[in-house]
């Protein structure tokens, strides 16, 4: 079983077999996450940089946490100290950071292709941690993890992906991720937030009506309303949006027995979900996602930076 | 000084010629055109049979002089038109100060008459500052020179602002030359929206966009009277429009260029390249099949670059931050006989017809025949020069060209601006 990617940048670059085996790996790695000492030197001596140009919490912990169990070295890099304001371009700012002989670069920017530019600059690993509207390829990971040890299987399952999907780089990498896998994909959402092209993602559905397409989902996915990333005024209030498109109590009786709820976090409780959905023993995986997080980013930086066998299980 | 032009084979549609002769040139101007002429006095030179051409004109060029030198000057600007064949270019008045005003005229025609290496015909802003709020003093512009109005790189986002302009300039006898982009429907839009904003994640600029405004500034075409010349039109859609308008009779031209015929938005990959960042985008194969049409059919009148320079450091960045343009100046004749001329698509009557004649008349600028008493300006072109588009190639200061890499067949070797060579076996005459 070979693995031969350099970055994770792009998802639609990992095959149904890339993807499964960081799967199996990030399951693996449970084990270290659940030990006292929490903590494997499986990449000592590895020098990786959270480039985080927008501000991000989430992603930017799970990746700092990943990075430290399995002891890397590592230095974050952004915020208010970004270069870009000082005047500095990107590329300069990639070729300064590569003069401090690094290994891996983890980025998070708002402007999509700047992973795949860095990539091109700099000559070391690169992990996109979101860019832009384009991808968010660990995030898609995290995802299938969860989707996976709840439904065993991906083949034919049945996935809603519901909200803003024309603004989401969680849908860029999602959705092709899901086709990859063998699922069946619907993408939910009034048409002032769905891209121009959905098909081209790899939608198979594609609906403005919830409640229509519920019945048939094993796997509702809920994404967060970015408020911060909506352009003009694409539904005239929350109200009107929780009536629409929120999974709510009401809509339970819909949904299948078994579907599970995910979302990528964090949650706006009273918009996209209710408190019962967000936190319902049986359906809501949302908590299981954020651990799926450290696991697959674990999965991603030992398989990415050719860590040794033994690390896992030292 | 006279100048006799040997073994040349002259191709001008508006005199019907298309055979192999001499061109007699004496104090600027054609003196005689025919066969074993005599020329008491001067200098001779044998073509060797290669295309000869009234000068080429590309109406659509930013030489970024005044305020944006770091990009392209007129003297590089003029050094770029002459390697790329041509004898003319309009100046477009988007540069820092805008050139809405007499002065703005004046100052590109001295700066072109001291340093140029073509003839520089400059267009005014319809609006002052590019604002789209107070007309530019049009008529002290025409009397300075100015060829043309055009608030290009933006639309006129008012109709009852683009009517006054229309109304206002109608006096003049001067084409409004037309960017067609409403603003509030293509807001930050990077690329063409559809299958590559999809993919790339970036915010689409809709086709609609554009022909929203062809559609409405046709119509007040109708109301005004005053010509309309679409820019770089690139849909199949928009070009339906402009012909039937011209079916109905109004005074309305376009132009395409040559990055919109032979590219498209399949071509803008996740390597996110900013040469490709154009405005407006690049748009679908269709799109592009159905502009070739056009220009085989005659429903496109001209051939433009819409040369815009821009800095390594200034492409050198995201996607989503570059500034949209390429260059073309240099490229565009090779372009064209490449993919159109060797191909059969269209003969050279037509290719001299889109990059001589039709500029000259949409720019109302007199005509130039390869016959007795007209100006001298020529182009040699030979048509199996075979070479490819390389970074370090350009004389203009900028190299974003989305062509990088390209082999092409055809090139200038010679090009003649009032009898005087500005380009001489592909270099420039200093």
């Amino acid at each position: 079983m070979g693995f031969n990617h350099k970055h994770l940048i792009d998802i639609t670059e990992y095959s149904a077999d890339d993807i499964m085996l960081i799967l199996e790996t990030a399951r693996r790695f449970k084990e270290v996450n659940e030990r006292r000492i929490k903590q494997v030197p499986t990449l000592k001596g590895m020098t990786i940089v959270n480039m985080f140009n927008e501000p991000s919490t989430r992603t930017r912990s799970s990746f700092e946490i990943a990075e430290k169990r399995l002891s890397a070295n590592s230095l974050n890099f952004g915020g208010s100290s970004t270069s870009a304001v000082k005047g500095e371009s990107l590329t300069d700012t990639v070729e300064t950071l590569c003069s401090y002989k690094i290994d891996m670069i983890i980025v998070r920017d708002k402007h999509a292709g700047v992973p795949r530019k860095i990539a091109d600059v700099s000559g070391v690993h690169v992990i996109d941690a979101g860019d832009g509207k384009h991808q968010h390829p660990t995030q898609a990971l995290l995802d299938l993890y969860s989707i996976w040890e709840t439904k065993g299987d991906f083949n034919g399952l049945k996935v809603g992906v519901v909200g803003d999907i024309g603004h989401s780089r969680v849908c860029g990498s999602l959705i092709p991720a899901l086709k990859i896998m063998g699922c069946e994909v619907t993408v939910i959402a009034p048409p002032t937030l769905m891209p121009a092209r959905p098909d081209v993602l790899g939608a198979d559905h594609v609906t403005s009506n919830l409640d229509e397409a519920l019945p048939d989902l094993d796997v509702v996915y809920m994404l967060r309303i970015q408020r911060e990333r909506l352009e003009g005024a694409p539904f005239p209030s929350l109200r009107e949006y929780n009536l629409l498109y929120g999974l709510t109590q009401e809509r339970e009786h819909l949904m299948k027995d078994d579907a599970i709820i995910c979302h990528p976090g964090p949650i706006n409780r009273g918009v996209e979900l209710d408190s019962y959905m967000a936190d319902h023993p049986n359906r809501s995986v949302i908590l299981d996602q954020v651990y799926a997080g450290i696991l697959t980013r674990m999965a991603a930086l030992y398989l990415l930076l050719g860590g040794s066998e033994d690390g896992i299980v030292a | 000084m006279a100048l006799l032009l040997k073994n040349a084979h002259v191709i001008d549609p508006q005199v019907g010629l298309d055979e192999t002769c001499e061109i007699l040139i004496r104090d600027g101007k054609i003196v005689e055109v025919g066969h074993d002429l005599e020329m008491p006095k001067g200098v001779e030179r044998d073509l060797g049979g290669k295309i000869v051409v009234p000068g080429l004109v590309d109406m659509h060029v930013h030489l970024r002089e005044p305020g944006y030198e770091q990009k392209e000057d007129i003297a590089s600007g003029t050094r770029a038109a002459a390697k790329g064949g041509f004898t003319g270019v309009c100046s477009m008045p988007n540069t820092s100060p805008v050139c809405d005003n007499a002065v703005g005229i004046e100052y590109v025609k001295s700066r072109a008459a001291a340093v140029g290496k073509c003839r520089v015909y400059p267009s005014g802003a319809c609006t002052q500052g590019l604002k789209g709020e107070i007309l530019s003093e049009m008529g002290d512009m025409a009397a300075h020179g100015c060829v043309a109005f055009t608030d290009d790189g933006r639309g006129v986002q008012g109709a009852g602002m683009m009517r006054r302009v229309m109304d206002y300039a109608s006096q003049f006898g001067k084409a409004v030359m037309v960017h067609c982009q409403d603003d509030d429907l293509v807001g930050a839009g990077q690329v063409n929206e559809g299958v590559v904003s999809t993919r790339l994640g970036m915010l689409g600029w809709p086709a609609e966009g554009e022909e929203l405004e062809i559609q409405r500034d046709i119509a007040l075409c109708r109301l005004t009277g005053c010509p309309l010349h679409i820019q770089h039109i690139t849909t199949k859609r928009g070009l339906d429009m402009v012909r039937a308008a011209k079916a109905e009779g109004l005074p309305v031209t376009c132009e395409v260029t040559p990055h919109h015929l032979f590219l498209c938005e399949d071509d803008i990959t996740d390597e996110y390249n900013t040469f490709l960042k154009v405005n407006p985008p690049l748009r679908t194969a269709e799109d592009a099949k159905a502009l070739i049409e056009g220009v085989a059919d005659g429903s496109i009148d001209a051939i433009v670059t819409d040369h815009a320079p821009h800095t390594e450091f200034e492409k050198n960045c995201e996607f989503e931050l570059a500034p949209f343009g390429m260059i073309g100046l240099e490229t565009s004749l090779a372009l064209i006989n490449t993919h159109l001329v060797s191909t059969g698509k269209i003969d050279w009557n037509r290719l001299v017809q889109m990059m001589a004649v039709a500029p000259r008349e949409i720019l109302r600028l007199d005509p130039v025949t390869i016959a007795e008493g007209s100006v001298a300006d020529l182009t040699v072109i030979d048509p199996d020069l075979a070479w490819t588009v390389t970074t370090d190639g350009f004389a203009s200061k900028s190299a974003n060209s989305g062509f990088i890499g390209a082999e092409l067949v055809g090139r200038a070797t010679d090009v003649y601006v009032g009898g005087y060579a500005t380009l001489e076996d592909g270099s420039i005459v200093e």
